[in-house]
C-alpha cells in the first residue's frame, strides 16, 4: 500500500525532499507556514507598535503610512495585532494537533495490533467521539473547561484525536498483515520492539499528511472559538477575537475585519496546500 | 434492507449512549461546586442541603446519570437558567430554523460543487480545472464567519440588496424568508461545496478510466452519453454518501453562521448558552446534534446500498 517507511533511510529522505522541491504547492504551503512561524517567533521585533497600546487620538483610522492596516476601536495598530495574533493561532494549530497525535497514535496502534477487547473499547470510544461534529464538541468542551487559549487547545486536541486513532488503527491493520511482521515475530522479537521499530515508521506517512490537514482545521477552530469568546482572553490579540470586535464596526471600519481574516485564510491555505501535496507525494495511489 | 437498518441501529444506539455519558461527564469538568454557585447569597447549610437533594447531588454518580438520561428520554432536558424556558421547547422551536438553513446550504453546495467537479475532471489541466482547484482550496480555508462579514459588507452595506441579518419566518413572508437565508446559505454552503467539488472531481477521474468507459468509447458511444450514463452514476455514489455525512457537519458550521447573521436557530442557542454559562442548554444541543449526525450516517449507509447495485442482495 504505502512505500515502506518513506523517509526512514538517508537516501529515502533525500529522495523525499527532492520530490517535495519539485512540487510547487508543497513549496508554497511550507513557505507560508514557515513565514508565519517566523512572524510569530520574532513578533516583538517585527511589529511597529505595542499590540496592546491604546491610542485615543487614533481611533478606527483607515490604513495609512503610519498604520498600514489601520487602527481598531481603541486606537491599537492592527498590523501589530495581526503579527502578535499569529502566536495564538499557530500555537493552537500546531500544539493541539501534536496533543491529538500523542494520544491518538498510540491508542490507534494498540487497537490495530492487539485487536480483541482493547480494539473494541478504543473503537467504540472513537465512534462516539466521531459522531459529534468537530466544532460542536470543541465548543462544548471549551465551555465547560472555561475560556482560555490553553483550554481551547485542549478542546481542539481532544476533538481532533479520533481521526488519528482511526487512521493509525487502519494503517496498523494493513502493516500487521505484512510478511516482514510475521518474520519478525518468528524470530522471537517482542511486541514492543515490533510496534516501535516496524509498525510505527510505516504508520507515520498517512499520519503526517493528516496532521497537516488537521492543523488547517485546528487553526480555523481556534479562530472560531476565539470569535465566540472561548479562546485567547483579551487584551492579548487573536485573529478570531479581533473579528468578533470588528463585526460591531463593520460599516465604519471594514479594515478591522479584513486583515485578521486574510491572515487566517493564508495560514489555513498553507497547511492545506502542504497536506494535499504531502498526500500526493507519500500516498501516490490514493 | 431492513436487516441493514437494524444492524446499523444496533451500532448507533450504543454509540449514542456513550456520547450521552461523555456529555453528562462534561459537567464534572466544571471547576468548583455548582451547588455553592447556585445557592448564591443564601449559603445557609439548610439551603445548600436542600439544593443538593433537589438536584440529586447526594446520589452516586451512576444514579445521577440514569436519572438524567431517563428525563431526556421523556423529552425533559431541564430548564434554561437564562430564559427559564424548558429546553425541550426551545429545541423544538430552533431546530426547524437551522434545518431550513442547512437544507438551503446543501442545495447551494450541490448545485455549485457537483457540476464544477464534473467539468474540472472532464477538462483536466485546463484553466477551468485550475479555477475549480482554487475554489476547492479557498472553500476549505476561508472561515465562514469572515466570509459572512465580507458578504454583508458587500451586499447589504454597500449595495443594499439584501438584509444584513435577522430571520423572517416563512409564515410571515415566504419571499422575506428566502431573502433572509440567501447570504447565510451561501456562507454555510461554501465549505461543503468545496468538499463536494473535490470529491466529485476525484471520483469522475477514476470513473473515466474504468474499463466500461473504454468499452463504451470503443463501441462508438457519444461522449456526452458516456459521461452522463456511464461515468457519472458511478462517480456519484461516494459523493452522495459524503454529502449525507456533510449534512451533519453543516449543523456545526451553522453555529458561527447564525451568530454572524443573527439567525435564531440551533447554533445561536448554543452560543447564547455558552455566553451565559447555561450548561444544560449546551449539553442538550450537543446531544441533539450527535443524534442527528448518527441518523445521517445511517442514511448514508442506506443510500450507499440503494445506489450501488453490487451491494444489493
Amino acid at each position: 500500500m504505502i512505500a515502506r517507511a518513506a523517509g526512514s533511510s538517508p537516501t529515502a529522505r533525500f529522495a523525499l525532499l527532492k520530490r517535495m522541491v519539485w512540487h510547487p504547492s508543497a513549496v508554497i504551503g511550507a513557505s507560508i507556514i514557515l513565514a508565519f512561524i517566523l512572524i510569530a517567533v520574532f513578533a516583538p521585533f517585527i511589529a511597529p507598535f505595542d499590540p496592546n497600546a491604546a491610542d485615543w487620538m487614533a481611533i478606527r483610522e483607515a490604513p495609512s503610512a503610519a498604520h498600514l492596516f489601520g487602527t481598531d476601536d481603541l486606537g491599537r495598530d492592527i498590523l501589530s495585532r495581526v503579527i502578535f495574533g499569529a502566536r495564538a493561532s499557530l500555537s493552537a494549530g500546531i500544539i493541539s494537533v501534536v496533543v491529538a497525535i500523542a494520544v491518538g497514535l498510540p491508542l490507534g496502534i494498540v487497537a490495530g495490533y492487539f485487536g480483541r477487547w482493547p480494539d473494541m473499547l478504543i473503537s467504540r470510544f472513537t465512534d462516539a467521539l466521531l459522531a459529534c461534529p468537530f466544532l460542536i464538541f470543541a465548543i462544548a468542551l471549551a465551555t465547560f473547561l472555561g475560556p482560555s487559549l490553553e483550554n481551547a487547545m485542549i478542546a481542539i486536541g481532544i476533538s481532533a484525536m479520533p481521526v488519528f486513532i482511526r487512521l493509525a488503527r487502519a494503517q496498523t491493520l494493513v502493516v500487521s498483515a505484512e510478511e516482514y511482521i510475521a518474520a519478525a515475530r518468528s524470530q522471537g522479537i517482542g511486541d514492543f520492539a515490533i510496534l516501535t521499530q516496524q509498525i510505527l515508521p510505516n504508520v507515520l506517512p498517512p499520519i503526517v499528511v493528516q496532521a497537516s490537514l488537521t492543523m488547517a482545521i485546528a487553526v480555523l477552530a481556534e479562530a472560531s472559538l476565539a470569535f465566540l469568546g472561548l479562546g485567547q482572553l483579551p487584551p492579548a490579540p487573536s485573529w478570531g477575537s479581533m473579528l468578533d470586535v470588528a463585526r460591531q464596526f463593520m460599516e465604519e471600519a471594514p479594515w478591522m475585519a479584513l486583515f485578521p481574516g486574510l491572515a487566517i485564510i493564508l495560514v489555513v491555505v498553507g497547511f492545506n496546500l502542504l497536506g494535499d501535496s504531502l498526500n500526493d507525494i507519500l500516498n501516490p495511489r490514493s | 434492507m431492513l436487516r441493514l437498518i437494524w444492524q446499523r441501529l444496533a451500532v448507533a444506539l450504543p454509540t449514542l449512549v456513550l456520547i450521552s455519558m461523555m456529555v453528562f461527564g462534561l459537567q464534572k469538568l466544571l471547576p468548583g461546586d455548582p451547588i455553592i454557585a447556585l445557592a448564591g447569597e443564601e449559603r445557609s447549610p439548610q439551603a445548600i442541603e436542600y439544593l443538593r437533594e433537589k438536584y440529586r447531588f447526594n446520589d452516586p454518580i451512576a444514579l445521577q446519570y440514569v436519572h438524567w438520561v431517563a428525563d431526556i428520554a421523556q423529552g425533559d432536558f431541564g430548564r434554561s437558567i437564562r430564559t427559564r424556558l424548558p429546553i425541550g421547547d426551545m429545541l423544538a422551536e430552533k431546530l426547524p430554523v437551522t434545518l431550513e438553513l442547512a437544507v438551503f446550504s446543501m442545495l447551494f453546495a450541490v448545485v455549485i460543487g457537483v457540476p464544477l467537479g464534473i467539468v474540472a475532471a472532464l477538462r483536466r489541466g485546463s484553466l477551468i480545472d485550475f479555477g475549480a482547484s482554487l475554489f476547492g482550496l479557498l472553500g476549505l480555508s476561508v472561515p465562514n464567519f469572515w466570509l459572512g462579514i465580507m458578504l454583508i459588507l458587500l451586499f447589504s452595506v454597500h449595495l443594499g440588496w439584501l438584509p444584513a441579518g435577522g430571520f423572517v419566518s416563512p409564515a410571515t413572508s415566504l419571499l422575506g424568508n428566502l431573502k433572509s437565508l440567501l447570504l447565510p446559505s451561501i456562507v454555510l454552503g461554501a465549505h461543503t461545496a468545496a468538499i463536494l467539488m473535490r470529491h466529485t472531481r476525484g471520483a469522475m477521474l477514476v470513473a473515466l478510466k474504468q474499463d466500461y468507459v473504454r468499452t463504451a468509447r470503443a463501441k462508438g458511444v457519444k461522449g456526452s452519453v458516456i459521461v452522463l450514463r456511464h461515468a457519472l452514476p458511478n462517480a456519484l455514489i461516494p459523493v452522495v454518501t459524503l454529502g449525507t455525512l456533510q449534512f451533519g457537519e453543516l449543523l456545526a458550521g451553522a453555529v458561527l453562521t447564525e451568530q454572524v447573521f443573527g439567525i435564531p436557530g440551533f447554533g445561536k442557542m448554543i452560543v447564547d448558552g455558552v455566553f451565559s454559562r447555561d450548561y444544560a442548554v449546551v449539553q442538550a444541543v450537543v446531544l441533539c446534534t450527535a443524534a442527528i449526525f448518527l441518523l445521517m450516517s445511517l442514511l448514508a449507509d442506506v443510500a450507499y446500498v440503494l445506489l450501488n447495485p453490487r451491494m444489493r442482495t
